[in-house]
């Protein structure tokens, strides 16, 4: 048993003395003998250091990580590299052991690197403000329609293209308040814009590049939504916006994202970044921390939490959001990645992921029965297949040949598979991959 | 701990400005591959025109930046770090090394179960292990946070009560209670109803029998509560509430209080939210990551959200058709290289380990309660504090002018992060001190002295602490500025 407490027999008693206590038992006098627990909790003995580590072991063993398949999956979470410096950083114990930063003066570390990750995502995103981060990019979209409903607009329209695991966040959200979520349809894998919406519509949500990796017409879809009096919100991917126009060009009100992909590790679906960026028209309707700047006693610059009225601690019931604990730490990540990018890296690696993305699109859908889903659409760095077999019988057979090919998209159909291409694949993975996709695929 | 008095923390110097301020155009940190493809570029009706206007700077300034950066913040692993309510307990390092090996943190959130049977496996043993803890008959491992928790619970309460067809709108919360419980409770779709403290601090159950009505979905409720103390009368209000067919839920940022002494599940809480980075040592990394686990009685594990970690035999699978559940609460699987520390934490510790944790966490609380006491009364003297107290520094604020704020910063020049302050709001000046068990007596004692010397000044040099602190890199900062000239980016 390890347990992390000093406490010598002396100490412990001169502390009861101190106290005034016989002994520890006497310190829990206040639990009502009916509610003791007359046996131990139901749990194994605890273990040394050692044979925790033996025994994570054993249960790594169990998992394939990526480092054995090549991944071709995305919907979300990508096979990004991240660059060494990120976590020799980020994971200095000075950040990673700190609390929320309630004492300022002992916490302008976090408080600025937070500042320049709003800053960074302000540039990335050209939108006027950021958060401080959220959950996700599923809660961060939930978020976002928090922020756009009201009264008599309790309606949420999303574009067909939106991925569904985003939608089935929403709803589940959407539960308290009574929100009316509707999902159009996407007959071509995108757009299925309508004319106009309804008056009670509050958002419209446009994902760009879409769940089948399709590039959407996001002005179009603003002028549509801002027509009827609704916000458009964009779920963006981060990587793409150093070579795709960003969600401030194109007239979005809210744009969100899942930011894990800005130096965060796979790790199963979390700790991930939600990112959040609107107009400074909505500051005070925004969820989360915000970071700002400010001067001390003898006027020398620093950062404190601000407008803090809109937040659960202040507001109570009124507030935007209930957020307390957010994902700092990889927000911070984040920005030490995009610190390292640059412009010029956050270009190149767009256009990495997208000439590979590209080369992957033509060698695959040369393979004998295997189709492009929307044949022409344009895009970034994933695009959706059809197979001749059904996708999960094809990833399966994949995965005993080394290779993590995709994602199926049941919603399309059993033949649907989602495939990603990062920076990270190279040629003769992809080839490799079509290679195998041919024998498997028949 | 060095000897009170002295300053006994470095600050790093402060950063000359942000990144950007380094930024020199050309200049660059990052190497990419040479291009094995064709170049593709992207259609450029979707182009981007004009870069993002990020920082170009070489790989030693990123390094050099962030290092100061990270020298002028306080961590768990800097110092002693009391603040109440937050269970700011020592981060064991193996958890880390765990957890950032490849064969958790490089796997796919939607790679095949088969290819995570590891992951799969420790959830699902994490989801027993926090079960045998509170006393509930599953759980949820998703909500990424204590927040989400709640929302989760909330929902999982208005699942229930819509299923059985009862109309429900309001959910009772304590006056004391922490500012996330009445904004999940508003988002939740409810009217969040303040319960009444009474005068020894716990909640006034009369009242609370007289509000208890068929409007009521349920109880929001910490146990010990928010102000440290046990609810001794806990089984008569659950009952009460359990009696117009509500549901009462634990908010679990006490957790860590009880420990192998007695479950939520056996004093009648229906729904439980753990907070991982409280009780069971995840690091907050400054603000979060955290997970806010949630476990249920049986009767709500068909609304808990979905994809659920099932065992088949040898094999375990993330199963996601369950017609009464509330849906997914977390975009993914929730926050799984923290539950993967929280794991490695329950082994360390075993059914012994917590048991100890909680002791101790109980000792060193009531032990710096009663260094402090002569100077920093306990806002509710009548009973004795358990795993936190709160002290209130109104005596001292009515003798000298000098606030708990004034106190707190002068903790901090003499070396420590100080408790939380002004909350609970219920307490005038109120302290909010919370030790935890992994502080040792000698560390209790240099913070207990520091208390005692900041009290001493208030009345010989009041000043010394209305201009604290003075050791760090800023002093006290304008806040209300930092909210009337907005400047929210560089």
């Amino acid at each position: 048993m390890t347990t992390f407490t000093p406490h010598t027999d002396d100490e412990i008693r001169e502390m009861l003395a101190t106290i005034g206590a016989g002994d520890v038992d006497d310190l829990f006098e206040a639990i009502p003998p009916d509610l003791r627990l007359s046996e131990p909790l139901d749990l194994p003995p605890g273990i040394s250091e050692q044979e925790v580590v033996d025994e994570l072991g054993r249960l790594a063993t169990r998992n394939r990580s990526l480092d054995e398949l090549v991944c071709f999956a995305g919907r979300g979470a990508y096979d990004h590299y991240i660059p060494s410096v990120v976590w020799a950083l980020a994971g200095r114990s000075e950040f990673s052991t700190a609390y929320t930063p309630y004492q300022p003066e002992l916490s302008q570390g976090v408080l600025q690197a937070l500042f320049e990750f709003q800053s960074m995502m302000c540039a990335l995103t050209g939108m006027e403000v950021s958060n401080a981060s959220l959950y996700d990019g599923a809660t961060a979209l939930v978020e976002a329609i928090r922020m756009s409903v009201g009264p008599g607009r309790l309606r949420v329209v999303l574009a067909g293209g939106v991925d569904p695991r985003l939608v089935d966040t929403v709803r589940t959200y959407g539960a308290g308040p009574g929100l009316h979520v509707e999902q159009l349809a996407a007959p071509e894998g995108a757009a299925g814009l309508p004319s106009s919406f309804e008056p009670d519509v509050a958002a419209v949500v446009v994902q760009h590049p879409n769940v089948h990796g399709i590039l959407e017409d996001v002005q179009a879809w603003a002028e549509a939504a801002h027509s009827s009096g609704a916000r458009l919100i964009e779920v963006f991917d981060p990587t793409s916006l150093g070579v795709i126009a960003p969600p401030g060009e194109l007239g979005v009100d809210i744009a969100v994202a899942e930011g894990q992909s800005l130096g965060n590790q796979l790790a199963f679906g979390g700790p991930y970044l939600g990112i959040l960026a609107g107009r400074m028209s909505d500051v005070r309707r925004m969820p989360g921390r915000i970071v700002g700047e400010t001067v001390d006693v003898a006027g020398r610059p620093g950062y404190v939490l601000t407008l803090q009225a809109r937040e659960q601690h202040i507001r109570r019931e009124k507030a935007t959001s209930n957020i307390c604990t957010n994902q700092t730490l990889m927000a911070i990540a984040a920005t030490i990645h995009l610190a390292w990018l640059g412009p010029a890296g956050l270009r190149e690696l767009g256009e990495r992921c997208a000439s590979k993305a590209a080369y992957a699109f033509d060698v695959l859908t040369a393979v004998p029965g295997v189709v492009p889903a929307f044949p022409g659409a344009p895009i970034f760095k994933e695009f959706t297949l059809r197979l001749p077999r059904p996708a999960s019988d094809v990833v399966d057979a994949l995965v005993a040949r080394g290779i993590l090919g995709g994602v199926p998209a049941p919603w399309l159909g059993e033949d649907a598979l989602i495939v990603a291409v990062t920076e990270r694949r190279t040629r003769a993975q992809i080839d490799a991959f079509s290679e195998e996709l041919a024998q498997v695929a028949g | 701990m060095s000897d009170v008095g002295a300053p006994v923390r470095r600050q790093g110097p402060r950063a000359p400005g942000t990144i950007m301020a380094a930024s020199h155009a050309g200049r660059r940190a990052f190497s990419l591959p040479a291009l094995d493809v064709p170049d593709a570029p992207v259609p450029a009706a979707f182009a981007r025109a004009t870069p993002p206007p990020l920082p170009e700077v070489g790989e030693v300034d990123i390094v050099r930046h962030y290092t100061r950066l990270s020298q002028q913040n306080y961590g768990l692993d800097t110092g002693f770090y009391p603040l109440g309510s937050c269970s700011m307990k020592y981060n064991p390092k193996v958890a880390e090394t765990v957890a950032t090996a490849p064969g958790f943190a490089r796997l796919h959130p939607l790679q095949p179960d088969a290819t995570a049977q590891g992951t799969l496996e420790l959830l699902w043993r994490l989801e027993e292990a926090l079960c045998a803890i509170t006393g509930m008959a599953r759980a949820t491992v998703q909500p990424p946070a204590g927040a989400c928790g709640e929302m989760t619970g909330l929902l999982i309460m208005r699942a229930a009560h819509a299923a059985a067809g009862r109309d429900r709108r309001t959910v009772l919360i304590p006056d004391s209670a922490h500012g996330t419980n009445p904004a999940s409770v508003h988002l939740g779709g409810y009217d969040a109803v303040a319960v009444p403290s009474g005068s020894d601090g716990s909640v006034d159950v009369d009242a609370l029998e007289r509000m208890v009505d068929e409007r009521v979905a349920g109880l929001m409720l910490t146990n010990p509560n928010t102000l440290g103390l046990f609810e001794r009368d806990i089984a008569r209000i659950a009952a009460a509430v359990h009696a117009v067919g509500g549901y009462v839920y634990y908010d679990g940022a006490n957790l860590n209080a009880i420990m192998g002494r007695t479950r939520p599940g056996d004093m009648g809480f229906d729904i439980v939210h753990i907070n991982t980075h409280k009780t069971f040592a995840t690091p907050h990394g400054g603000g979060g990551p955290g997970a806010g686990p949630v476990g249920v009685v049986e009767e709500l594990v068909p609304f808990l959200p979905v994809p659920r970690v099932e065992r088949d035999g040898d094999r375990f699978v993330l199963v996601d058709d369950v017609k009464t559940s509330i849906g997914r609460v977390h975009g993914f699987h929730g926050n799984v290289g923290i539950l993967v520390r929280a794991y490695v934490y329950l082994l360390l510790h075993g059914r012994d380990g917590l048991r100890e944790v909680s002791d101790r966490a109980v000792l060193n609380a009531n032990y710096l309660a009663a260094l402090v006491r002569e100077a920093f009364p306990l806002a509710f003297p009548e009973t004795a504090p358990m795993h936190e107290f709160v002290a209130t520094a109104a005596p001292l604020e009515s003798e000298t002018g000098v606030r708990a704020l004034d106190i707190a910063k002068r903790v901090i020049d003499l070396g420590f992060h100080p408790s939380t302050v002004y909350f609970p709001l219920v307490v005038d000046e109120a302290m909010m001190v919370e030790p935890t068990e992994t502080e040792s007596k000698t560390t209790l004692d240099a913070f207990a002295a520091a208390l005692l010397q900041a009290a001493k000044e208030a009345a010989t040099e009041p000043d010394l602490l209305h201009a604290a602190p003075v050791t760090t890199p800023v002093g006290r900062l304008d806040e209300a500025r930092a909210a009337r000239h907005l400047v929210l980016h560089w």
